[in-house]
């Protein structure tokens, strides 16, 4: 995450032509309810990567509660714990803990519900997307955890990615493998028909698309500015047509491509975007969040509203550890256009959100 | 919970600053005044199958309970009441804890841990939850890099170095004591937005610069006491960050504290270095009372294992200037100390 902001500091610094468009973006009001989930006293959000909400409106958090515990006086690093996926109810009343123990649950990066109300839950460390059901049975794994951690971490030169790990062939791969062993990914989408698009992430620099039973399809992408490559695909999301829009953040961009990988366009001038989701229903809208590092809350944090085209409607918010402010934004839900859930590396807390009209 | 890599970093650490800090330093005040205190027996009562580790840390709130910061096989911060009976566990396994280092209290009793494993403030309301916090956890992904005890170059407004300690002046601005790595105090507002440093990442033994600066606190008028322990001194600061005055006949100032009211007094430790080296009991181990101009009133305690002295002694809450609360790192424990002042032998008080 530091090292993607870094790129992303340094890209603010070069493109002062983009702060000068956002300049005359209209700004949303909104209120914010900062505390919306109640917890039972000896369970504490960590860092909040994922927030999501399923068609009840439960609510459901993927958040890093710990570092992951190396075991010691074993032959080989291996790594344990460090997250939990917790359950409300759309009245932020706690309902349970999800995949207590999970041999997945590492580094918490994103959780999705998908149509039928399915979980999905990206892990950044184990490099694996888990789906559960909606009763948090495990229905369908993509990728594999490491055997075991290479420690200390290999030197980001010598990985080709940002601050990797080993996986089981060893040094990471700069541009993407056309099979299921992500790199830390980052986030999950899905199309009408089921199709499942794996924004794959920090270490490698691709989309891995699969069938709805999990079956690798292609992957497209490597690392680079051009069209359809990516530096960090820290976001996905798909509109009903079945286009897959790519938070691009390291290049400051969401890049939009059909369900095949084909390239169509790219939104520029809504900062570098860190999460992303889209609202359901006939008329969709994109929401993207220009996320602050952790480092500096001084700068960024805005979140955008655009059309599908990428038309700019609004934005709301700054970086900030009040109410109504952003810390490093990892995670927006919006299943309603006016109501959003937002979740905040930086403040440890989910955000429930109403926007106004203006 | 990095268990793996934890004894590769920390203890390193530890030898080598350990080696540094080793050395006991012998106060240049002398002839000062013993003040005669008792401990009070059995003070804190815990549940059957619940230990303190290391006290690290220890404040009361305005009903007089008690919490302590403690690093036991995981970091914990437990609440007892004023009479020492043990009321509850305050953010148990939140992703804040890790190596405890100092707990405080503010003056609406919202709870502060510091934690140097993972480089937080974190803030709790007096209901136990966590409200604000400050600085940024390495990610676990880049844990092991970021975690080395190279220096934090430059320091960054918002990361945090093994941060020891946090105070707060009468309008709610925060003060952190950072700490390890960086060389620094950092003022914040209230809602947490950086305002102002004064050291940096580098450590240094000139007026302003910090070596290790390890507790911190703030008088009714705003002025800020740090405890500059490597530098064998306290530095005394405006509201502003402003330098005002260093007191260098002290020893080590471990952990300062001032206690409120009218009249406030100022409290430092010269605490026994860890490791006990020959001759450390002879020279350090106690605590002095102050006025907050620096004038010494007085000193107690001494270092030693049994009840009633004092084994490195890591924090001290002095809401009451006659009630002295200790935690210390060597004995795994909290002493209430009653002081008798008046029975001090009144001879020249030295400043």
């Amino acid at each position: 995450m530091r090292h993607n902001l870094q790129v992303i500091l340094a890209a603010a610094l070069l493109s002062g032509i983009s702060a000068i468009a956002q300049s005359s973006v209209p700004e949303i009001s909104f209120d914010s309810t900062a505390d919306p989930l109640k917890f039972p006293t000896n369970i504490h959000l960590g860092e909040v990567a994922g927030v999501a909400t399923n068609s009840r409106g439960d609510i459901f958090v993927y958040t890093r509660t710990g570092h992951p515990t190396i075991s010691i006086g074993t032959a080989r690093p291996l790594a344990h714990g460090g997250s939990r996926l917790f359950q409300f109810d759309k009245t932020g009343k706690f309902v349970r803990e999800i995949g207590q123990d999970s041999y997945g649950f590492l580094v918490a990066q994103q959780v999705r519900i998908d149509s039928q109300d399915n979980i999905w839950v990206v892990d950044q460390m184990s490099s694996m997307v888990i789906k559960f059901d909606p009763n948090g049975q495990v229905q369908l794994l993509l990728g594999r955890k490491s055997e075991s951690e290479r420690l200390p971490a290999p030197p980001q030169a010598a990985t080709g990615g940002p601050a990797g790990r080993g996986g089981r062939g060893g040094a990471l791969p700069g541009a993407g493998q056309q099979s299921d062993v992500f790199q830390r990914p980052t986030d999950v989408a899905w199309d009408a028909a089921g199709n499942i698009y794996v924004a794959d992430g920090y270490g490698n620099s691709r989309i891995a698309k699969f069938d709805k039973n999990g079956k690798f399809v292609k992957s497209w992408g490597s690392r680079g500015s051009e069209n359809g490559q990516f530096n960090i695909a820290h976001g996905i999301a798909v509109d009903a047509q079945g286009n897959v829009y790519v938070a691009d953040s390291g290049n400051k961009r969401i890049q939009v491509f059909d369900g095949d990988g084909k390239f169509k366009t790219q939104i520029l001038n809504v900062g570098a975007p860190a999460a992303i989701c889209i609202t359901p229903g006939p008329r969709q809208y994109i929401y993207s969040s220009n996320s602050n590092p952790p480092e500096n809350i001084d700068a960024d944090g805005e979140i955008y509203k655009m059309e599908l085209s990428g038309k700019v409607v609004g934005k709301f918010g700054k970086a900030g550890k009040l109410p109504k402010e952003f810390g490093t934004v990892n995670a927006i839900s919006c299943r309603s256009e006016s109501e959003l859930m937002v979740g905040e590396i930086g403040n440890w807390r989910v955000q429930k959100l109403t926007l106004h009209s203006n | 919970m990095n268990r793996w890599w934890a004894p590769c970093l920390i203890i390193p650490v530890l030898l080598f600053g350990g080696s540094a800090f080793a050395q006991a330093t012998k106060a240049k005040a002398q002839n000062v005044p013993e003040i005669p205190y008792e401990s009070v027996p059995n003070f804190l009562k815990f549940p059957p199958g619940l230990y303190l580790g290391e006290a690290m840390g220890v404040a009361t709130n305005s009903k007089g309970h008690i919490f302590v910061y403690t690093r036991s096989a995981n970091t914990r911060l437990f609440e007892f009441d004023q009479n020492g009976k043990y009321v509850r566990e305050i953010g148990e396994g939140n992703y804040g804890f890790e190596f405890a280092h100092s707990v405080r209290v503010d003056s609406e009793d919202n709870i502060w841990a510091v934690d140097e494993g993972t480089n937080m403030v974190l803030k709790f309301n007096p209901a136990g939850r966590i409200v604000m916090v400050l600085g940024h956890r390495p990610d676990a992904v880049v844990g092991v890099i970021a975690q080395s005890p190279a220096p934090n170059v430059p320091a960054e407004k918002y990361i945090l170095g093994r941060p020891t300690d946090v105070a707060w002046d009468a309008q709610g601005n925060i003060f952190v004591s950072d700490g390890y790595i960086n060389h620094r105090v950092v003022k914040y507002d209230k809602n947490g937005r950086f305002l102002k440093q004064i050291g940096s990442e580098k450590p240094g033994s000139e007026p302003n610069q910090f070596n290790t600066p390890h507790g911190i606190a703030v008088d009714a008028q705003g002025n800020v006491y740090v405890s500059d322990r490597a530098n064998h001194r306290m530095q005394v600061f405006d509201n502003n960050l402003g330098p005002k005055a260093i007191y260098d006949n002290i020893g080590d100032s471990w952990t300062v504290c001032i206690s409120p009211g009218p009249h406030q007094y100022l409290f430092t430790s010269n605490s026994n270095p860890n490791g006990n080296p020959p001759g450390s009991w002879d020279i350090s181990g106690e605590i002095y009372k102050m006025e907050l101009d620096g004038t010494i009133l007085g000193r107690f305690g001494h270092a030693s294992k049994e009840f009633g002295g004092f084994q490195v002694v890591h924090m001290m809450d002095c809401r009451n200037p006659n009630e002295i609360i200790v935690a210390e790192i060597e004995s795994w424990r909290v002493q209430k100390l009653i002081l008798k002042p008046q029975a001090a032998k009144v001879s020249a008080s030295v400043k």
